[in-house]
């Protein structure tokens, strides 16, 4: 092959090599959300209540302990776990039960969730029990415009400022 | 494993066919010595050192918060379009092919069959170097600190939640603006000067058993590769997507898919589904050596202290660091001897053709100082004996090959002889001398694998530094250097040899034949003696 055409070739061999990599580096596009939907995320961190009930130590089950662990109220480790529910427009969006974290099962439970919606004004309901048995303790009850794209952050904490409980962030 | 290691036998000459298909391609505008597909590796070095000087620039403008970080990205890319902005698509772009490179120089070795044996070090440390590549590429994304940046982030924690090692998701940390600071900003960009220090580390770790390990590409090939990122940085700039904003979700992206291709997967399937992927896929890669192990195992090249006075050349070609020198043992007056560690050896026999005491014209029952246990040289110049003594005609040539190039056998005929060797690098330069003395041979052709492609490395080089009398042990200087021919054949490079054949040929027929030192110059061939070995033949 004579000169010329050699690096005739070497300049399309580069330009190929430009080509793909200046294609790919961008190219083809990905959609991560549909223009039409927005985003749900459900995420707390909350301890359940302890599975029984705490008691106080009689002064000779004291006196039986180091000093420096003489503490009157004697409570179980283990917590119970944490149920949560979301409900959007009247049907279930998503529901679990989150155990306690910990070999002792004393941890807090963790929760994060991503959840696609249509965009639009929907009635979300989030209910949270934690606590063995009984009905949930933390409702909260929202109609919620979401816009295309939006992202709706869904957070609790018990001990929040006012009444506690979820939160939601649009 | 011996069932994996034919398997492995089929799909590499499989692969090594197709992969032939672009690699002549390119041998025609590039030439062998040029060829890209020759410098894969030292093409993935230069990319990184390309990258590490366009990231020194930016970073000396970039800033650390959560909204200077994009701003300056910005700046740069805008206001400073003609340097900032070509730094930044050279960065992008060096990255981009560093993936590309690395890739198809894994592909082409594991093709080869350069992955096994006294090779599973460089294969292993380079399956690790991929993670690190990764690790950096994707930390570089975040620092721009845009919708893309918020959605490599998001998704990076999420993949990293499905493992049961965080108390707490580590996805929390991404749900409204303020949970990012600007002190997490800096902790990325501390984390994109480390993860590449690591990553250099390793790239040396991964070049440790090569002696000579070829880490920078030819100068033509530097200069195109800058030319065409250059080039494509100014036709192309790369741009940031809007600002990250974490009260919306990334919805269109451009994603850049040699570093970012498996995100789309965590959502199309899940995280634990990434991760057995990717595990999976490490796990394979890390298994290989081992998997497609061949069946018996390399013989290793010994090492025979009656001949050998501790010239150390055995040691310096050896293309895998094989030998060591050590205190001599032996009682004889050196201060060393080579010594082959059989895990790192490749019976290339690059050793052999190193000895100086691998000279044919010695007695009947020669031993070089170093030996190949199942091609000792005395068979070998039995052999090549014979095939002179065949030899007729009026331009009679003695072919030494290569077992990984072109089969040579293929060219005998009646005033063709041949001779294979492990490697090229395995050949004697006393081997020329020895076929062309006393007119046995009118020519001699030297063949190998490809121009920068020798299956150990260094063989191609070392027999032609040898042969132009630059590395010892060089050709006799009586030896006419026109009756030589050498000719860089690969396997399936039939036409090659031959027209390498036929130009050889038709040049010798132009020679008088009584230019071949004739018998009679054998004053100046040493004998094995101790004080004359080690010095130059």
């Amino acid at each position: 092959m004579n000169k010329p055409l050699m690096y005739l070739g070497q300049g399309l061999a580069y330009a190929m090599f430009a080509a793909v990599l200046g294609y790919f580096s961008t190219s083809p596009k990905y959609t991560h959300l549909p223009a039409d939907s927005a985003l749900v995320k459900l995420s707390f961190t909350h301890a359940g209540q302890r599975k029984g009930a705490c008691r106080e130590r009689t002064d000779e089950e004291m006196a039986k302990l180091p000093t420096n662990m003489r503490i009157r109220k004697d409570c179980p480790r283990e917590r119970s776990n944490v149920t949560v529910e979301l409900e959007m427009d009247g049907k279930q969006l998503y529901h679990v039960v989150l155990p306690p974290t910990g070999l002792s099962k004393d941890g807090v439970a963790s929760l994060y969730r991503r959840l696609p919606v249509p965009a639009g004004t929907h009635r979300f309901v989030a209910r949270l029990k934690d606590k063995e048995g009984g009905d949930f303790d933390f409702v909260r009850d929202e109609t919620v415009l979401l816009t295309a794209g939006r992202v709706m952050v869904i957070d609790f904490k018990a001990d929040a400022p006012g009444a506690g409980g979820f939160m939601f962030r649009n | 494993m011996g069932k994996a290691h034919d398997l492995h036998h089929k799909m590499s000459n499989y692969l090594r066919k197709f992969w032939q298909r672009p690699e002549n391609l390119f041998n025609a505008p590039f030439g062998q010595a040029l060829n890209p597909w020759y410098h894969l590796g030292a093409l993935t070095f230069f990319l990184f050192w390309v990258v590490l000087v366009s990231g020194v620039y930016l970073y000396i403008f970039y800033r650390t918060g959560v909204r200077e970080a994009y701003q300056t990205v910005e700046d740069l890319t805008h206001e400073q379009w003609y340097a900032g902005g070509v730094m930044r698509s050279v960065h992008r772009y060096a990255s981009d092919a560093i993936v590309l490179t690395m890739s198809l120089h894994m592909l082409r070795n594991f093709a080869s069959g350069r992955f096994h044996s006294y090779r599973w070090f460089s294969w292993v440390t380079g399956v690790l170097l991929i993670w690190l590549v990764y690790a950096s590429g994707i930390n570089g994304y975040w620092l721009v600190w845009d919708r893309l940046s918020q959605f490599l982030a998001v998704a990076t924690a999420e993949w990293f939640d499905w493992l049961p090692l965080f108390s707490q998701p580590l996805a929390r940390n991404f749900l409204a603006p303020g949970d990012v600071s600007d002190r997490f900003i800096m902790l990325l960009s501390f984390a994109h000067i480390t993860i590449p220090l690591v990553l250099l580390l390793f790239m040396w770790i991964h070049t440790k058993r090569m002696n000579h390990a070829e880490t920078t590409p030819p100068l033509p090939l530097v200069v195109g590769t800058l030319l065409a990122l250059l080039v494509l940085s100014l036709i192309k700039p790369a741009v940031s997507h809007e600002p990250a904003d974490l009260t919306l979700a990334p919805n269109v992206l451009n994603l850049d898919w040699f570093y970012l291709a498996l995100y789309p997967l965590l959502y199309a399937s899940s995280p634990g589904a990434v991760w057995a992927l990717v595990g999976g896929i490490t796990l394979l890669l890390l298994a290989i050596p081992w998997v497609f192990k061949p069946r018996a195992a390399i013989p290793v090249a010994e090492v025979h202290l009656d001949n050998c006075n501790g010239c150390e050349r055995c040691f310096r070609d050896c293309p895998y660091s094989a030998i060591v020198m050590q205190p001599r043992q032996d009682g004889r007056p050196y201060a060393l001897q080579p010594v082959v560690d059989p895990n790192l050896c490749a019976s290339c026999g690059i050793c052999v053709g190193a000895c100086p005491s691998s000279m044919p014209f010695r007695s009947s029952d020669f031993v070089s100082g170093m030996e190949l246990p199942h091609q000792e040289l005395a068979a070998l110049r039995t052999e090549t004996d014979r095939a002179l003594a065949a030899l007729q005609g009026d331009a009679r040539v003695m072919v030494f090959g290569c077992d990984c190039a072109y089969d040579v056998r293929e060219l005998k005929s009646e005033g063709v002889g041949a001779l294979s060797f492990p490697c090229i690098g395995m050949l004697p330069p006393a081997f020329v001398d020895y076929a062309l003395r006393d007119a046995r041979a009118d020519g001699v052709l030297v063949t190998g694998c490809r121009e920068g492609d020798c299956q150990y490395r260094l063989g191609i080089r070392w027999t032609e530094q040898r042969i132009a009398r630059e590395r010892e042990p060089h050709l006799r200087k009586r030896v006419p250097l026109e009756r030589i021919e050498c000719c860089w054949a690969g396997a399936h490079d039939a036409d090659l040899a031959r027209s390498g054949l036929a130009a050889l040929r038709a040049r010798i027929k132009q020679m008088p034949r009584e230019t071949i030192p004739q018998d009679g110059a054998q004053e100046d061939v040493p004998e094995p003696e101790d004080k004359k070995m080690g010095q130059s033949l």
